[in-house]
């Protein structure tokens, strides 16, 4: 299976609001938040960390959630997230510089 | 409610600062007749400082950053403020004139992910736009900016402003915007100045043309849900805050300066004294306009209109006293739905109290 890599968009708008990422993309103005699970892919998609790893490490092990059924679930936040140019993704690594910061606080 | 709302709704039960609207100079390259400003630079902020400002914004949990003027262009400095705005993650808006805006500088904006560019537009016809601005070629520069903007993807929306000067060619602005493809937006309220000075409220327009802005469509959607007569508010609008000034939004000055809004100068602290945080959390003055409900209001919580009226309580307090009517929104509530406002029927129920001022009385002569 070929490995994915994430990385955040430069082209949003970001912030931590009570436990939740508010994400906009600036190009269509879309506007998402995210959950507690989804907010860690989000900070953790640095271009460089394969998703199945960031799904093991990050979610898998902090939040009780079965190995198939995270996979799963991070795989359609991914795409969804990707339509709207607010996540890259490539079966390479994606370089630091055309990723944002995770808009925490 | 839709996702926006809720989580407005959520800030103002955390009390974060969702929306903040930061002036970045004063100094302006028109001199537009109505503006509220003066056009000096009395000691901005340094760009270290806005950058630290900015931090401190990211850090209270701000997402919406309005940045304007005067007209923001001014500070040769304004493209590394919007920078580490973006790198910050802010939802970055930015309201301007467009006159030195080229391609180059639209291409910047739309490289650096700002979200929306808002427009000063006040007649389609050049004469009439430029004697407003006291600028020659404004309009035409102007309109050159939006093309340019358009061409990078970028959202614009035109402003307009209603005053005597522009009031007949509303529809022209709005035919304007169309062919440019952009939003539209009309302000049907010319305000003090921010010192208190109120000689431009003689630039308001006659109360019949916002009476025909009410019935067009174009601008209020469905006219006859908008002038519809206000319903019996009920106990969730009598205990409702006014507007997001102060609960989970406010205006810093290019001076630092604090405020609940750009059109509510209240001073409630300085950034350059203190933190914003504790600015935003501990001023008194902020406290102050978090804790009134419509309830509060002496006059407006009388008023058929409490729960529908645009009542702003910066021009209020402008007026006089912030829990007290904003006449402007009086009226505009009365020419909207033809029902007169508590504070109107209260005026006209003083007028009568007092008798005419000379009375002639038929002395009686003794016999």
């Amino acid at each position: 299976m070929t490995k994915k890599y994430i990385a955040r968009s430069t082209q949003i708008a970001a912030r931590m609001l009570g436990g939740e990422m508010m994400i906009m993309s600036v190009a269509d103005s879309t506007f998402f938040t995210l959950n507690e699970v989804a907010t860690v892919i989000w900070q953790a998609a640095d271009g460089q960390t394969p998703l199945s790893q960031i799904v093991n490490d990050r979610i898998c092990g902090e939040f009780d959630i079965d190995e198939e059924v995270a996979a799963r679930d991070a795989e359609q936040f991914v795409n969804e997230l990707s339509q709207h140019g607010i996540l890259l993704v490539s079966e390479n690594p994606i370089e630091q510089s055309s990723a944002a910061s995770p808009g925490a606080q | 409610m839709n996702l926006m709302s809720e989580m407005n709704y959520r800030a103002l039960e955390l009390g974060v600062p969702i929306s903040v609207h930061l002036d970045v100079t004063y100094r302006c390259n028109e001199r537009c007749v109505h503006c509220y400003l003066d056009h000096d630079d009395l000691g901005e902020m340094t760009t270290a400082e806005i950058k630290d400002i900015l931090d401190q914004l990211a850090d209270a949990g701000v997402f919406f950053l309005v940045l304007s003027g005067g007209e923001v262009l001014m500070r040769r400095d304004f493209f590394e403020i919007v920078e580490h705005a973006r790198k910050l993650l802010f939802n970055v808006k930015i309201k301007t004139n467009g006159v030195m805006i080229r391609e180059a500088e639209a291409q910047h904006l739309r490289e650096l992910g700002v979200e929306q560019v808002q427009i000063s537009v006040y007649s389609h016809r050049p004469e009439v736009h430029d004697a407003i601005t006291k600028l020659p070629g404004s309009l035409k520069r102007t309109i050159e900016a939006i093309r340019f903007l358009k061409s990078q993807g970028l959202k614009v929306t035109i402003a307009n402003v209603l005053m005597t000067e522009n009031m007949g060619d509303g529809q022209g602005v709005i035919a304007l915007a169309k062919e440019l493809g952009v939003y539209y937006t009309l302000d049907p309220t010319i305000t003090p100045k921010i010192d208190g000075d109120t000689s431009i409220l003689n630039l308001r327009p006659p109360l019949s043309e916002l009476n025909q802005i009410f019935r067009n469509p174009d601008l209020v959607g469905d006219v006859e849900e908008f002038c519809a007569p206000p319903p019996p508010p009920g106990q969730d609008i009598m205990e409702g805050y006014p507007c997001s000034a102060g609960h989970t939004a406010c205006y810093i000055s290019p001076y630092g300066d604090v405020f609940p809004c750009v059109q509510f100068p209240l001073p409630t602290g300085n950034v350059r004294k203190q933190k914003f945080i504790d600015i935003w959390r501990g001023s008194p003055e902020m406290q102050e306009v978090r804790s009134i409900r419509a309830k509060d209001l002496p006059v407006c919580s009388t008023c058929s209109h409490v729960g529908t009226c645009s009542r702003c309580p910066g021009l209020a307090y402008m007026e006089g006293n912030m829990r007290g009517p904003s006449t402007a929104d009086c009226e505009k509530s009365y020419q909207r739905t033809g029902i007169a406002s508590a504070n109107m029927l209260l005026k006209a129920q003083n007028s009568h109290h007092h008798g005419p001022l000379i009375q002639i009385r038929p002395l009686n002569l003794p016999a």
